[in-house]
């Protein structure tokens, strides 16, 4: 039998033990997840285009429909059409593909369900259409750079990259006394700011609900970024190259901008910099964030004790994310030995694939993302800016459960004569088995329905 | 669900009784019907935060056009005049039909009690019906369960039934419920099904949930095919009426569940709203066309069927810099079915102008959402005024429950 800390550090930190992974930690199952936050970046190892590259098909698109004289709302639906067949949608389904392989593969796990849990907390969600493509962007060139740096880099390269901008409409936010709102008022046109970028900040990103802002400073940061918006659309959202980012200072909102209390003077971009910068080292955004961090690594209802740790960590280290994380394996309520957390579909899913060891295909299509919308949870689809849920409660309902277990049924019964469940069962579970599924196990009737009950077990459903 | 399941399944409870352990399939005995001419309650949650303000535009209001700008909805063709202030958003030709049957009552500068614009903080108050977000793991809906008349706790087990793949924090809580959603899964096997609900006896989370799903499964038994094939949840017109349609299924039955909840979403218009064609026009299309769908295919059920269409807040009285709304206030909400008292706007109508504006930008609430609500479960569910107080809404003496909204018996 494996020591406890093995199967926690596999399973509760990492994405789930493959076999051989618990004989690797040994008793050193802490040291090698502080080795994991010691490595490179956790970047996809496959090359996927980047966000520009696919708003700039997108814009050439529009401008060869354009150039075919197609008008008005025709041109544009035909563009919109187009982008989706032929850049968003085969886009969406690379970048699923891509990180599903990397859920299943990495020898890291801990720093993948790191880059899950950061692409969860800066959620886009696809149904808006329009980051269809865009999301696992977002994920790969803002996400995964910084999961292992410094909070501010990545809430700064989040805030400016183009899935968040035209998720939460920021590109079309226009300051009440730019130069663009004077020129729509002599024509009789009303434009003007857009809040809904700036209130997600704080409410999701930094400060949390409870961070004590008011609609003042909404307003406040909302006017900051102003004129953070992307390059290469047409109409009155033209200029630079397309698909980057653009600031457009025509746009922005001149003159000094009050948030919290502190005075930013105007400064172009710089001035929305400077704010995010002075947000993502406030005390409510350490604490914000290490309640996040600790509910989704040890418990539905967070261990204050624990929760001050890593909010002390992570206020020394000026936002330091491995530091951060290293007051997370430290506390005492990580490594009890009970199965807090209900899994989430997707890590349910990861955990039973790398348990089986089953290699994705690389030319693995869209069928195989289908178990994902089946158990509920559609990559990069959270449905809200606040991301997917992460309490039991969210995922434990009884038509969620009974999609799970024929899941794993059908799962099973593919690979139930080539795996033995008997044997999977402590190179999954470790000391977290229990006698009960193993005895359920050394009873089922077939090799299929053996790997079932493993599979279906309240320790496997669990982490 | 199959026969051989069921069968499976009586002999199993029977089995588990002789056992004498409170396990997986002993609750299935209980699961009992309620009597066959009851009242029927449907909750649909409209998460993003409906724009009160263009599905029932108050057109009359001086200030409306005004504030509203390029999307005022007063000169849009085929807009339903409610009465002299308010009109209904053309997309929603089920509920003119509604209305001009006396089976809608619209509610006008409706809001929970919460006073800030998160929509998930929102949305927890709008569904715990506590005053405070995070209050409660627990939703007014399962609670109130409880209270329902003519038969105890055990009776009630899957008196509610959840549409969609998870549980809304509404239904969430100490009373068993059923959820469903469709699957394109095989079925369990039998003999698998069996053994896991002995390998989850002593978990009772996984045992309860199990007992539940097969509840539901069985309900959903009766039902035809198309009916639960497609997907649940979601906002596109198919979806909702697919998923209503499911609803229906499950409260037509005599031995069906009493209250449903199902979801819709996409209602957050930052931008580009539209009027009469759009963004909220398309979502209104699909919220109406899964209104008609319950209530086709509840057919002689929607007589004693109400059914209340809320969101967690309004949107700002005007518009934005992108031809959206942002986050507001005081919102809208509907209240249709057979057993409504309709055919009027239930508001104490705070106006527009900007004085009377909350915060000098939402529409001010007036009326407590709770105070509608409370009149549906006391006047058409029957559940004693006491126990709505005590239990289902805790620290809600500031929402009198209204009086005639509900027809009854």
């Amino acid at each position: 039998m494996y020591p406890a800390d093995a199967a926690i550090a596999a399973n509760r930190f990492g994405l789930g033990a493959r076999p051989g992974e618990l004989s690797a930690f040994g008793q050193h199952a802490r040291e090698a997840l502080l080795a994991q936050l010691q490595g490179a970046a956790p970047l996809l190892p496959e090359l996927l285009p980047g966000s520009k590259q696919l708003l700039a098909q997108v814009t050439a698109q529009r401008e060869q429909s354009r150039d075919e004289k197609q008008t008005g709302g025709a041109a544009n639906a035909v563009a919109v059409a187009r982008a989706l067949r032929d850049v968003y949608q085969p886009a969406y389904v690379a970048d699923a593909m891509a990180r599903f392989r990397a859920a299943v593969a990495s020898e890291r796990s801990f720093t993948e369900r790191l880059v899950h849990f950061w692409s969860n907390h800066f959620a886009v969600s696809v149904d808006k259409v329009v980051v269809l493509g865009l999301a696992g962007a977002l994920e790969r060139e803002a996400i995964r750079p910084h999961v292992l740096g410094n909070f501010a880099d990545m809430l700064l390269a989040v805030e400016h990259h183009a899935s968040m901008l035209l998720f939460l409409d920021n590109q079309q936010s226009i300051g009440p006394n730019s130069q663009a709102a004077r020129i729509a008022g002599r024509r009789g046109r009303d434009v003007g700011l857009n809040e809904n970028l700036g209130r997600e900040i704080l409410e999701l990103h930094t400060l949390g609900v409870d961070g004590q802002y008011s609609q003042a400073d909404v307003r406040g940061l909302a006017t900051m970024i102003t004129g953070w918006s992307i390059s290469g659309e047409s109409g009155r959202l033209r200029g630079g190259e397309p698909g980057e980012f653009f600031f457009r200072e025509a746009f922005h909102e001149p003159g000094a901008a009050v948030l919290l209390g502190k005075r930013y003077a105007e400064g172009g971009f710089r001035q929305g910099a400077a704010a995010l910068r002075d947000l993502a080292t406030n005390p409510h955004t350490a604490r914000h964030l290490a309640t996040k961090l600790v509910r989704h690594f040890i418990a539905d209802d967070p261990p204050v004790a624990a929760v001050d740790q890593v909010a002390a960590a992570y206020m020394a280290s000026g936002g330091n994310l491995p530091s951060t994380c290293r007051a997370l394996i430290a506390a005492p309520d990580a490594w009890k030995n009970q199965l807090s957390k209900f899994k989430s579909p997707a890590d349910y899913v990861f955990s039973a694939w790398r348990a089986l060891s089953l290699p994705l295909p690389a030319g693995a299509m869209q069928r195989d993302l289908r178990v994902f919308e089946d158990l509920g949870q559609r990559n990069f689809q959270p449905g809200s800016p606040a991301g997917w849920p992460d309490r039991s409660a969210d995922w434990d309902g009884s038509a969620a459960l009974m999609k799970r277990l024929e899941w794993a049924q059908g799962l099973s019964q593919r690979l139930g004569v080539q795996r033995n469940a008997q044997e999977l069962a402590g190179e999954m579970l470790g000391a977290t088995l229990s006698a009960g599924t193993q005895r359920a196990i050394a009873r089922a009737a077939d090799g299929a329905q053996a790997l079932t009950l493993l599979l279906c077990s309240p320790e496997f459903m669990r982490r | 669900m199959n026969a051989s399941r069921r069968e499976m399944l009586r002999g199993a409870a029977a089995a588990a009784l002789t056992a004498a352990v409170p396990g997986i399939l002993a609750s299935r005995v209980s699961f009992a019907a309620p009597a066959a001419g009851d009242a029927r309650f449907v909750f649909v949650l409209l998460r993003g935060a409906l724009d009160g303000l263009a599905a029932a535009p108050p057109v009359g209001d001086a200030n409306y056009r005004q504030l509203r700008g390029e999307l005022a909805l007063n000169d849009i063709p085929g807009l339903v005049a409610l009465d002299d202030l308010f009109g209904l958003h053309p997309a929603m030709g089920f509920l003119a039909e509604q209305w001009r049957a006396r089976q809608l009552s619209v509610l006008h500068a409706v809001a929970t009690p919460y006073r800030e614009r998160s929509h998930f903080d929102a949305q927890d108050v709008l569904e715990s019906g506590y005053t405070l977000p995070h209050a409660s793991q627990s939703g007014w809906l399962n609670r109130s369960l409880a209270g329902l008349p003519s038969a105890g706790k055990a009776a009630m087990q899957h008196a509610g039934v959840a549409l969609g793949a998870g549980i809304p924090l509404v239904m969430r809580g100490a009373n068993d419920v059923a959820s469903w959603s469709p699957s394109r899964l095989p079925q369990l096997e039998d003999d698998t099904l069996q053994r896991l609900s002995d390998l989850y006896a002593d978990d009772s989370l996984l045992s309860r949930r199990l007992a539940d799903a097969l509840a539901a499964d069985d309900m959903a038994g009766g039902m035809s095919g198309d009916m639960t094939r497609s997907g649940a949840g979601g906002g596109g017109a198919t979806q909702v009426a697919q998923t209503a349609k499911t609803a229906a299924g499950f409260l037509k039955q005599d031995n069906g569940p009493r209250m449903a909840v199902f979801e819709t979403t996409g209602w957050d218009t930052h931008a580009n709203q539209g009027t009469d064609k759009g963004t909220l026009a398309v979502r209104l299309a699909a919220l109406d066309a899964g209104l008609r769908a319950l209530c086709t295919e509840l057919g002689p059920v929607w007589k004693r069927t109400v059914v209340l269409v809320a969101t967690e807040f309004g949107r700002t009285a005007a518009l934005n810099g992108t031809r959206g709304t942002d986050h507001g206030t005081g919102a809208a909400a509907f209240l249709l079915g057979g057993a409504v008292r309709g055919g009027r706007v239930v508001a104490d109508w705070p106006g527009l102008a900007p004085a009377a504006l909350y915060q000098g930008r939402d529409l001010r609430p007036t009326t407590d959402l709770r105070s509608v609500t409370k009149a549906v479960l006391r006047d058409h569910l029957g559940i004693a005024a006491k126990f709505i107080d005590a239990e289902v809404f805790p620290d809600s003496a500031a929402a009198p429950c209204l009086a005639n909204l509900v027809q009854t018996a």
